[in-house]
């Protein structure tokens, strides 16, 4: 058994036997000729059928993997047209008197070197294409035909790396997952198998072809990055119940995707999802959530050297909004502390960072960079349906200071004509015991609830949620919580306000039931639990 | 002759993909196009060499015209900026 660690791009499991990649490569050697213009003629009628070929992948490409990841083809063909690279392809065998194939290489390893050195990573995978379409001009040249190899069954494609051409001319209905030595998550290998929801895993290393052979045992999981050849029985047969599950939520998803979020007796509950990055979005859409119902904007700070900028931190909410459409996305201000800090907020040791200055009162006594992310919220707000929820809140005169910042964020966009939406949802987090007590005084001043049961917990119980010497006194289900929960629905309700979840208890099946005659209007868990959640309100009956 | 800066507001810069369109459309055009990053020039209609200039996000450019209907050029220029980068 050897095992690789690469990048994992599209997360799925795949088991099944290896299938080295085989390129038909042309040997190109430099030779003398006489006559220069008849190789520039053989230039010129390669590049034709080039063209011809990558014309008929790119409609290959069209219908499977769309057209905004097809268009990489339409730019193959304009590069093979591009002035510099014939000239420079002209001008060898012209100046040095060579053969086409030597000057059709030397070209494509210039231009692809040229890319290489652009410090930009993006630019650097782009490499790949210019020698991606040399070479194809060059098998064009000789009569190469470098169709895709007859496969055998279902296999795991292994190569050191592959061009987007080579990706998409393969069999898709008998590659079971591509892994490579080289490529990055930029590459339109990586792009096209995302499309194309096979796993792959890229960056193994060098060393992984030599040690691999056709038909040899393995396994590609794509949410790990791992490879695994010739597993022993204890790997394989882990992994196979890995593939199980998977294939079991595929079944859950063919089943219920689409479907309303509905009990037997009626009634009907928003089921959305929570998330902590940009890059959850596409989880959120698979898993048909309804909306987001608690999208963290901590990753800002915490991947930054400095704050970030309204425009950073706009243009980030922006998409979100955008990417899904009318759907509703609920973003937590800022939630961090002592404990989870970046350097340069320079926050002093705390001896209780859980009782410290934290969350909102971390922003109420920052007011300035408070402001930017509201400005950035309230400009984002126009591009979808936005709610933005505030954590730790204890008080009334909390919720009248964030009232009174919104105001004046509001009031400096209108003077710089800056537009903003009117319906901006504003909410707050449910998750000190005194934010549910006087939930009656709190609810009149918000649009929504949304409780966070991991701090109502830890605060209620008087429980450190780390600490494993106090995990039996840790009950999760307490009736203190329950309680808090419950009144603060009531409480809601009768202000006309929402109420959700957005805590782990969420996600808890055992409590849906409970959470629906609390009169709970929204759950919001981790991607991959909706489905599981919207399987459990179906087959809950109220009446009863 | 005619020029224009525009700062670029697409996240990736001018990548393959505008950078194709952009070699596209101005070989539609009756001027020459040419396009400056610092003291780099390359013609618009050259897709290699756009790309190769690796124009990023917030970079600014020059954008200059040269020859045939000027204004109409100008105008059908910046209108694919505004709506492509």
């Amino acid at each position: 058994m050897i095992k690789y660690q690469g990048k994992g791009v599209y997360g799925a499991i795949a088991v099944g036997k290896i299938s080295v990649f085989k390129r038909q490569d042309v040997q190109v050697k430099r030779v003398k000729i006489e006559d220069t213009s008849a190789e520039i003629a053989r230039v010129k009628a390669a590049k034709e059928r080039a063209i011809m070929q990558i014309q008929e992948i790119y409609e290959k490409a069209l219908k499977e993997v769309g057209e905004a990841n097809a268009q990489i083809f339409e730019i193959h063909m304009m590069m093979i047209e591009d002035d510099d690279y014939n000239e420079a392809i002209v001008e060898m065998i012209q100046g040095q008197s060579v053969n086409a194939e030597y000057a059709v290489a030397v070209t494509g390893d210039n231009f692809a070197e040229m890319f290489s050195s652009i410090d930009d990573s993006y630019m650097q995978a782009r490499a790949v294409d210019v020698r991606d379409i040399s070479n194809r001009i060059i098998a064009c040249m000789n009569n190469v035909e470098n169709e895709s190899q007859g496969l055998d069954g279902k296999q795991i494609i292994c190569a050191d790396d592959l061009a987007p051409s080579e990706t998409v001319s393969l069999d898709k209905d008998k590659v079971l997952a591509f892994v490579t030595a080289h490529g990055s998550s930029n590459s339109h290998t990586a792009i096209l198998a995302r499309n194309m929801n096979i796993p792959a895993i890229i960056g193994v290393g060098e060393q992984f072809l030599s040690q691999i052979k056709d038909g040899d045992m393995a396994i590609a999981d794509g949410f790990t990055g791992e490879f695994i050849c010739n597993p022993d029985e204890e790997t394989l047969s882990a992994a196979k119940k890995k593939l199980e599950s998977e294939a079991e939520k595929k079944a859950l998803l063919q089943k219920l995707k689409g479907k309303e979020n509905i009990t037997l007796d009626g009634r009907k509950i928003n089921i959305y999802a929570n998330i902590g990055s940009v890059d959850n979005i596409g989880a959120v859409l698979l898993n048909d959530a309804g909306g987001i119902g608690l999208f963290r904007s901590e990753f800002l700070y915490l991947e930054n050297t400095d704050y970030p900028t309204e425009e950073e931190q706009f243009k980030v909410y922006k998409r979100v909004l955008e990417s899904m459409a009318a759907k509703k996305v609920i973003i937590r201000t800022l939630d961090i502390g002592a404990d989870k800090q970046a350097e340069y907020f320079n926050l002093d040791k705390e001896e209780n960072p859980a009782l410290g200055l934290r969350a909102i009162r971390l922003c109420l006594s920052r007011p300035e960079m408070f402001k930017v992310q509201l400005r950035a919220l309230y400009r984002a707000s126009v591009y979808g349906r936005l709610g933005i929820m505030f954590p730790m809140i204890t008080s009334v005169s909390e919720l009248e200071k964030i009232h009174a910042l919104c105001e004046q964020v509001k009031n400096e966009l209108t003077a710089d004509h800056i537009e903003y939406s009117d319906s901006i949802e504003l909410g707050i987090m449910i998750e000190t015991p005194a934010a549910a007590i006087i939930s009656d005084k709190l609810a009149p001043m918000v649009d929504f609830f949304s409780v966070g049961t991991n701090d109502l917990t830890q605060y209620t119980l008087a429980c450190d949620r780390q600490n494993p010497y106090v995990e039996n006194f840790c009950d999760t289900h307490h009736e203190a919580i329950l309680r808090l929960i419950e009144m603060s629905a009531q409480n809601a309700h009768k202000h006309g306000a929402w109420i959700g979840i957005c805590g782990e208890l969420a996600a808890d099946t055992t409590l849906t039931e409970t959470f629906l005659r609390m009169g709970i209007d929204e759950l919001s868990v981790s991607p991959s639990f909706v489905l599981k959640v919207r399987d459990v309100v179906r087959k809950i009956d109220l009446s009863k | 002759m005619k020029t224009f800066e525009y700062t670029i507001k697409d996240e990736l810069g001018i990548h393959a993909r505008p950078a194709g369109m952009l070699a596209k459309t101005a070989k539609e055009l009756d001027s020459e196009i040419t396009i400056t990053k610092g003291e780099k020039t390359v013609g618009a209609t050259k897709l290699m060499a756009l790309m190769g200039m690796g124009i990023k996000c917030g970079e600014t450019i020059t954008v200059t015209i040269n020859g045939g209907d000027e204004e109409a050029s100008e105008t059908a220029m910046k209108q694919f900026f505004e709506s492509n980068l």
